[in-house]
């Protein structure tokens, strides 16, 4: 192949990753509702289903030496962050092999070898904490190193939302704000609860680029995103892009879904990331059908693989209870 | 506790201002965070001038979002720095709770071990400036209810001299708990290193054990002085740590003496003094002559007048009087 095919190889093979890993978070999630039905996963159970273009089109594009923040609708982000299906399946089954020993669940994912923190349920609570890993990066010379902070446009009607922004901004920090903003914070809609609802324009306000991407078009996202971490990763500072996506399903699995027509769900869902890149993808000639159905395939055996691992895995014995409240002797400082 | 004596006196705010001083020169690490640390010099003028020394960016002026930097801080120290964060009083730490109490005490655990918050919060406390109801209350209790965190109270100048560097040393986040009517005191400073826990007996007595921390130990001992004067022995315990409190210390001191009275700054119900109360009952119930007596805050907002604020708080005189009582057997209701 000349140097050119190889390019085009690449573009191609990238942009069935892009679909690969979405259709791996799909999957992995949908197993998630069944077994919350069968009561093998408990507590809180947030899906990320009709968002897994955020996750796709902008985990991949970070490098290991950076960190990610996100929310408690993070499944998809640890997927893609490295955190493995298995252990993340074992965390929700509250096993000791999960990801975080089992002591966190749904909402508390946490791997610290991919620096991946959580997994984070006050909603906001956890901007400060990505600035203050920026301002370590800063202080100790860590050049082009980012954290990427995920939070729901719920977030921004909080004061630690428009505290950490000021701060990341006032002191030039390396932080990537993806705000995914799927027009409901658990029931109540953005227009009914901000009084200014232009996201990218309160980012703007504290002196850092922002502006909205369409958050259902992982190409999209991978774009703005690579954008906003060349700039981020210069030393230009934050960057806050509004994602704009959608759930499709409720809040968590307690939710009724009782505030939205579920017309503008059925609407909303003929802009589903994964069918519509697929179908991209499929007239571009990239892939075929079978090919896609391959990338299902994969995922299936992948999400399988994962509840065997669980349902195998052991709980921690009660004895344990109060470990990890405070250091152990081998915990590392 | 506090190694050698050194021939020095110095206040408890040169102390701490030592501490951070040889803090920030020997860990690069360590910065200082917080309201108006650098060029104000902090609003105890603890972190005076430190900023020409070590520059802005090790000593930071933040702005006044007490949850945005303290949160920060534990970002900080989760990125593998030694953050310290003042806080310019406990009762602005209220707006920093989330994230002391929903992240700094929950990361270890939620991550099943995984990660550490080795942050360390400097906050003023107590009363006894005449700074009315949202400057002057003593909520280091609530901190010290919860798993997670470190809270300590140093109450001498050897241990505003030497609690830093231990605090630093800890992998998980300790609270530094500093009364502003101590930032005058005068002492040794010893040339340490003293433990970030334990107790300390300030005063050894064989009638009455005083349990106390932060400003009410001068006043305990001081109250140790007056009940000296008639007659009885009182031992004097200075907390130093409110969690984890060093329980077999008081146990030890109240079996040799068979009475307890316990002072806290803080208001009386639900708080440190019913802990320590209800400690010393479980441990020591059947070495008790007389009932545990409890001189603690008055329910009430810290008031503005002088003579109020005094009244809100417990005194040396309050602190005679209940020994007196559990020496003579009376029980003073609540």
């Amino acid at each position: 192949m000349n140097e050119r095919s190889h390019m085009n190889t690449d573009i191609r093979d990238a942009r069935i990753g892009l679909l690969g890993d979405m259709i791996r978070i799909r999957v992995l999630e949908e197993r998630c509702a069944e077994l919350y039905g069968q009561m093998k996963i408990r507590g809180f159970l947030h899906l990320y289903i009709g968002q897994e273009a955020v996750a796709a089109g902008i985990v991949p594009q970070l490098e290991p030496d950076d960190a990610v923040v996100a929310t408690y609708r993070e499944h998809g982000h640890a997927l893609l962050r490295g955190v493995s299906a298995a252990s993340i399946m074992a965390e929700m089954y509250g096993k000791a092999t999960g990801c975080s020993g089992g002591r966190g669940g749904s909402m508390h994912l946490f791997c610290a070898e991919r620096r991946f923190y959580g997994g984070n349920a006050i909603v906001g609570g956890h901007l400060p904490l990505a600035a203050g890993l920026g301002l370590a990066d800063v202080l100790a010379d860590r050049r082009g190193r980012v954290t990427a902070c995920f939070f729901g446009e719920g977030a921004v009607a909080e004061g630690e939302f428009h505290e950490a922004m000021n701060l990341a901004a006032l002191w030039n920090l390396p932080v990537l704000f993806c705000c995914e903003n799927n027009t409901y914070a658990m029931g109540t809609s953005l227009r009914s609860s901000e009084s200014q609802t232009d996201l990218a324009l309160k980012a703007a306000g504290y002196e850092m680029p922002a502006w909205a991407v369409d958050g259902m078009d992982v190409e999209a996202v991978r774009d703005a995103a690579g954008r906003a971490l060349a700039t981020v990763r210069a030393g230009g500072g934050p960057v806050f892009l509004e994602l704009r996506t959608y759930r499709f399903r409720a809040h968590s699995m307690f939710d009724p879904d009782l505030y939205r027509d579920a017309e503008e769900v059925e609407r909303m869902k003929e802009r589903d990331p994964i069918a519509t890149f697929a179908a991209r993808l499929v007239a571009d000639g990239v892939v075929d059908d079978p090919a896609v159905e391959a990338l299902w395939a994969a995922a299936r055996d992948e999400t399988e693989a994962a509840v065997a691992f669980a349902e195998a895995a052991p709980f921690e014995p009660v004895e344990d209870l109060t470990r990890h409240v405070l250091a152990e002797p081998e915990d590392h400082r | 506790m506090s190694g050698e004596l050194t021939d020095r006196e110095i206040t408890y705010r040169e102390a701490m201002r030592e501490a951070l001083q040889e803090a920030l020169t020997t860990d690069d690490r360590v910065f200082i965070m917080g309201e108006d640390v650098a060029d104000y010099g902090g609003t105890y003028a603890v972190t005076k001038s430190l900023y020409t020394e070590f520059g802005r960016d090790r000593v930071r002026n933040t702005p006044l979002s007490e949850s945005g930097f303290v949160g920060a801080g534990i970002g900080a120290a989760l990125g593998g720095m030694r953050p310290i964060v003042e806080i310019m009083t406990v009762n602005f730490s209220l707006l920093a709770l989330d994230q002391i109490v929903n992240t700094a005490a929950t990361f270890r655990h939620m991550s099943g071990g995984q990660v550490s918050i080795p942050v360390v919060i400097r906050v003023t406390t107590g009363a006894g400036r005449q700074l009315a109801a949202q400057h002057s209350h003593s909520l280091e209790g609530w901190y010290a209810h919860v798993p997670g965190l470190k809270v300590v109270a140093p109450a001498s100048v050897a241990d505003a001299r030497w609690m830093l560097a231990a605090a630093l040393d800890d992998p998980d986040p300790v609270i530094i708990f500093e009364h502003t009517g101590l930032y005058n005191l005068r002492g040794d400073p010893g040339t340490g290193p003293v433990s970030l826990e334990g107790a300390a007996v300030r005063r050894e007595g064989g009638d009455v054990t005083i349990v106390a921390s932060a400003g009410m130990v001068p006043k305990a001992l001081d109250a140790a002085d007056e009940l000296a004067e008639a007659g009885i022995d009182a031992e004097v315990i200075d907390l130093r740590s409110l969690r984890p409190l060093d329980r077999p210390a008081i146990r030890r001191s109240v079996e040799r003496t068979g009475r307890a009275v316990v002072v806290d700054e803080g208001w009386r119900s639900v708080g440190l003094s019913a802990e320590l109360a209800a400690t010393i009952t479980e441990d020591c119930f059947y070495c008790l002559d007389a009932p545990v007596a409890r001189v603690a805050g008055v329910e009430v907002p810290i008031p503005y007048p002088k003579h109020l604020e005094d009244a809100s708080i417990p005194q040396v005189a309050d602190i005679v009087a209940a020994a007196t009582n559990v020496m003579e057997g009376v029980t003073v209701g609540g």
